[in-house]
């Protein structure tokens, strides 16, 4: 008897130790990679990185004021354009599970998650660098947003499909129509759950630098026209790092801390956010 | 008694799903202010036969009907009837709590009364009136009065279902299903439930579909029995459990089979 209960405990104890292992190896890289980032680019660090512009190549100083400005532009408008559309289809694919277009979309939804971001790159710049003659923010944020959609989409879907039908149910027995029973019981239920997702595929694409190499390009000035070239953070840091400066070397770790702390600060204050209205 | 007012009625009522026949041509009556019973086995068709009362059962995968069901004398399956607005006149309780998690226990209430969205409904000192009346008719009001605002996730599960009682009542409807409503609730929410449908009978006429046979006895006035889609046999509810004219009625009510 006290055998194997020993033996029990031994081989709970070592399941337990196994799961422990397993996430101390996940969450490895991501406190080293903040670490790094931190001890490489908090030095760099001064009001001048966040207000003032890039210096000519080869004198020291200056900031990437315009990276940030111009990452808040293009990543707010890929957001005003991406969530809506991804969040009312992955609303609708999870409401008509078993339509035709329900599966049309989600087969193209896939198709679009599997698709290296370049490629979305290049077919934004096919669809409106190459047709307006120009680069843009706009085409951007469009490059953006087309790869937010289906990330949106798809988890908002899942969180949807995680409601009951009873809860369907019971909306429509009140006499709720059917669009009114996904909009104010459904969605409301889930909403916590589709906040989530969406600042998922923001913080996603804010780090995304392939589409914005030929959409918006980069500029070196303050630019806040969505027709213009413009600037963005993980672009810097894409020029930098590669740079043959030692100056901008730092600087790229420098710039990739802000994007971090940004995404980290748009994620806190939705938190902030949800916990304030669950609470009510 | 007097010959009671027939509220609802069944007239050789089938309903299928798909190909598959899940209630055969059932003819039955329901008086007002009377609760009605109605029993049978596991599959016998009552939970659907009840869901074509609210037209609720057209919402399944493969769900419709021939025949007619009548209320007050109306067909609800006429094609210029809004199934919505028949809802909220037939109101329904399901057998697992189903209170809005994103909502207040208050705005659960309220939820059956905002159907409109904001045209024509109830505000403030009226809506606050009607939410009152429905959770003091559902005898949920002395728990709930300081904490309106919260969460019905707090709550038990048997005060959960009074929650879902309340809001089915809180529009007013002119008859209430109930499809095992107990069925998920200890004896004590159970008998909080059974003690309520003697007062709701006073207003509403309520049909209720139960596996709990000595529920039937104890709270309903008529009784039907139902085995593999075909209605076996209806009546009071005493006749039926002391002299039912069925062999098959008498072999579920002892306990034969079922």
């Amino acid at each position: 008897m006290t055998n194997r209960r020993t033996f029990r405990r031994v081989r709970s104890n070592v399941m337990v130790g196994l799961m422990v292992l397993a996430v101390v190896l996940a969450l490895l890289p991501l406190v080293l990679i903040l670490v790094n980032l931190v001890i490489k680019g908090a030095t760099s660090l001064s009001w001048d990185f966040f207000t003032a512009l890039p210096a000519p190549v080869g004198e020291s100083g200056g900031g990437v004021v315009n990276a940030i400005v111009g990452t808040l532009i293009i990543v707010g408008m890929a957001s005003l354009m991406g969530l809506p559309i991804g969040i009312l289809a992955g609303i609708y694919c999870a409401e008509y599970p078993s339509s035709r277009l329900a599966w049309v979309t989600r087969f193209v939804a896939d198709v679009l998650n599997g698709t290296p971001s370049i490629v979305v790159g290049v077919f934004a710049w096919a669809w409106i660098v190459a047709t307006q003659k120009h680069f843009s923010a706009l085409a951007g944020s469009a490059a953006l947003a087309l790869l937010m959609i289906p990330m949106v989409l798809r988890t908002t879907e899942e969180m949807i499909r995680l409601v009951p039908n009873s809860l369907r149910e019971a909306a429509l027995a009140l006499g709720y129509p059917r669009w009114r029973t996904s909009l104010m019981i459904v969605v409301r239920t889930t909403l916590p759950g589709i906040v989530t997702g969406s600042l998922l595929a923001v913080s996603r694409v804010a780090g995304e630098t392939a589409p914005l190499l030929f959409t918006a390009l980069g500029s070196q000035y303050l630019v806040t026209s969505i027709n213009k070239p413009m600037a963005a953070l993980p672009l810097t840091v894409f020029t930098y790092a590669t740079g043959p400066f030692e100056q901008w070397h730092a600087y790229a770790w420098a710039a990739a801390l802000v994007l971090i702390l940004m995404v980290f600060v748009l994620s806190l204050g939705a938190w902030i956010a949800m916990r304030r209205s669950s609470h009510g | 008694m007097a010959d009671p007012v027939i509220r609802i009625e069944t007239d050789r009522l089938t309903a299928m799903y798909g190909k598959f026949t899940a209630v055969k041509s059932v003819s039955l009556s329901f008086a007002r202010n009377r609760v009605h019973a109605l029993i049978g086995p596991s599959g016998c068709g009552k939970s659907t036969y009840l869901r074509t009362l609210n037209r609720m059962h057209e919402l399944s995968e493969g769900g419709w009907i021939t025949g007619r069901v009548l209320l007050d004398g109306d067909d609800i399956y006429a094609p210029r009837v809004n199934a919505m607005r028949l809802r909220r006149k037939v109101g329904m309780v399901f057998q697992k709590p189903t209170p809005f998690p994103a909502m207040s226990i208050f705005d659960n209430v309220a939820a059956g009364l905002r159907v409109d969205g904001n045209a024509g409904t109830l505000r403030g000192r009226a809506l606050h009136q009607a939410v009152e009346r429905a959770l003091v008719q559902a005898a949920l009001w002395d728990e709930v009065k300081d904490r309106l605002r919260q969460s019905p996730m707090t709550l038990s599960g048997g005060q959960q279902q009074r929650l879902c009682l309340a809001r089915t009542i809180a529009p007013e409807p002119e008859v209430i299903l109930l499809d095992e409503p107990t069925a998920s609730l200890d004896p004590k929410g159970t008998q909080r439930i059974e003690e309520l449908l003697f007062d709701l009978k006073q207003e509403f006429t309520i049909v209720m579909v139960t596996h709990n046979l000595q529920q039937a006895a104890r709270v309903s006035d008529t009784t039907t029995f139902f085995y593999l889609g075909t209605m076996i046999e209806s009546g009071p509810t005493r006749r039926m459990f002391t002299a039912p004219e069925q062999e098959q009625t008498e072999a579920y009510i002892t306990g034969r089979f079922g």
